[in-house]
C-alpha cells in the first residue's frame, strides 16, 4: 500500500486509458489518490460516436466525464489545474515545475505516476512529463518518490525495454472498463469494439478480459 | 450540432456583418496521426478570440461546405464544414466532421469573447 499516490496527466481519459488499472489497483488496496489533471481536453478531436458534443460544449462535458471516471476509479482528490489543451508545451517549464513540485511538497505522495518523458507521443503529455520528472529531480535523493510512468510511442520498447512494473488488476478490470466507458465522447468507438469482443465468443470474451486485466509500467530511473 | 442548412448559415452570417467579432478557426487531423500511421504526421493550427470583423460572408457549396469571411485588409477561410449550430449564447458554430465523428475543422463565431 502507498502512503500517498499523486497521478499527473493533462487530459481527462489519460488517467483511464493509460492507467486506469494501475490507479484502481492502488485505490483497491487503500492507498489515497490524488488526481492533478492539467487540461479539459478542450481541443479534443472526438465528439462522441456519434458526435453529441461540440468545441464550446466539449469541455464542459469532458469535466463531467473526469468526475465520473475518478468516482469510478478510487480518485478521492481531483484537482483541475486549469491550463488549455495542447498549450502546455508553451508554458515557462519553471511554471510547471513549480505547480508540481508544490503538490509534492504538499502531500509527499510515496509514488507518482505520469508518462514517460520522450515516449508520450503528445506535446502536452510530453512537456508534464518532463516537468515532473524535473520536480523529482530537484528534491534530495531519500525524499524522492518512485515514479512510475507509462509510455506508448512506437520506439519506446526498443529504447525503454521491458516494463518492470506488472500490475495483476484482474480484481479491477471492471472499474477501468466503466471509466473507459465513462469517458465516452473519447472513447464511443473503442467501447463499441469491446463491446462486441465481450458478446463474442468465450474464447474472444476471454482475449478481452485477459487484456484489461493486466496493466504494466515502467519505474523511472534518473 | 445539426447538418448545415446552407440558406440558415447564410442568413446569419449576414446578420454578423460589419460587427465586431470574436474568431475561433480550427483544423486538425489528431495529434496521434503519425502513431498507427507512419505516411501521416500531425496537422492542426488553431486562433482562439482572434477579433475580427467582415463586410462579406458567404458560405458555398453542396455540402461539405466552405465559408469565406472578407475583411477590409484579408480572409477568413475554412472548408469541410457539414454541421452547424446557433448556440444559446447566440454564437455561430460550423464544424466539420469526418466518418467516425471526429472533428476536423471548426469555424466559430461570437460577439463576445469564447472562454478560455
Amino acid at each position: 500500500m502507498e502512503r500517498q499516490v499523486l497521478v499527473i496527466f493533462p487530459h481527462p481519459d489519460d488517467e483511464t486509458l493509460a492507467v486506469g488499472g494501475a490507479i484502481a489497483y492502488h485505490a483497491h488496496a487503500g492507498s489515497p489518490v490524488t488526481y492533478a489533471c492539467f487540461t479539459l481536453g478542450q481541443m479534443g478531436r472526438n465528439m462522441g460516436k456519434p458526435f453529441f458534443a461540440n468545441r464550446e460544449t466539449l469541455p464542459l462535458i469532458r469535466e463531467k466525464e473526469l468526475k465520473d471516471a475518478c468516482s469510478i476509479l478510487g480518485i478521492s482528490d481531483l484537482r483541475m489545474m486549469g491550463f488549455r489543451d495542447k498549450t502546455l508545451e508553451f508554458e515557462d517549464p519553471e511554471l510547471l515545475v513549480g505547480i508540481i513540485s508544490d503538490l509534492i511538497k504538499e502531500l509527499k505522495p510515496s509514488l507518482i505516476i505520469t508518462y514517460y518523458p520522450g515516449y508520450s507521443v503528445h506535446p502536452d503529455h510530453e512537456a508534464l512529463a518532463f516537468a515532473t520528472v524535473e520536480a523529482v529531480r530537484r528534491l534530495p535523493g531519500a525524499e524522492r518518490p518512485r515514479i512510475h510512468c507509462q509510455a506508448f510511442s512506437k520506439n519506446h520498447g526498443k529504447a525503454l525495454g521491458e516494463r518492470d512494473v506488472i500490475l495483476d488488476i484482474s480484481e479491477v478490470w471492471e472499474t477501468k472498463y466503466r471509466a473507459i466507458k465513462a469517458h465516452k465522447t473519447q472513447t464511443a468507438a473503442r467501447v463499441e469494439q469491446i463491446e462486441r469482443s465481450l458478446a463474442g465468443n468465450a474464447e474472444e470474451r476471454k482475449r478481452t478480459i485477459q487484456s484489461l486485466s493486466q496493466e504494466a509500467l515502467y519505474t523511472y530511473r534518473f | 450540432m445539426k447538418p448545415i442548412r446552407a440558406v440558415e448559415v447564410q442568413r446569419i452570417l449576414d446578420q454578423l456583418k460589419k460587427v465586431d467579432l470574436y474568431l475561433h478557426l480550427e483544423t486538425t487531423n489528431g495529434a496521434y496521426a503519425g502513431l498507427h500511421n507512419d505516411a501521416a504526421t500531425p496537422v492542426g493550427a488553431y486562433i482562439r478570440n482572434g477579433s475580427i470583423r467582415y463586410q462579406r460572408g458567404t458560405i458555398k457549396g453542396e455540402g461539405p461546405y466552405r465559408v469565406g469571411l472578407k475583411m477590409d485588409s484579408g480572409w477568413v477561410y475554412a472548408e469541410g464544414l457539414t454541421d452547424f449550430e446557433l448556440d444559446e449564447s447566440g454564437r455561430l458554430l460550423l464544424a466539420g466532421h469526418d466518418s467516425e465523428g471526429r472533428i476536423t475543422v471548426a469555424l466559430e463565431l461570437s460577439t463576445t469573447p469564447f472562454p478560455m
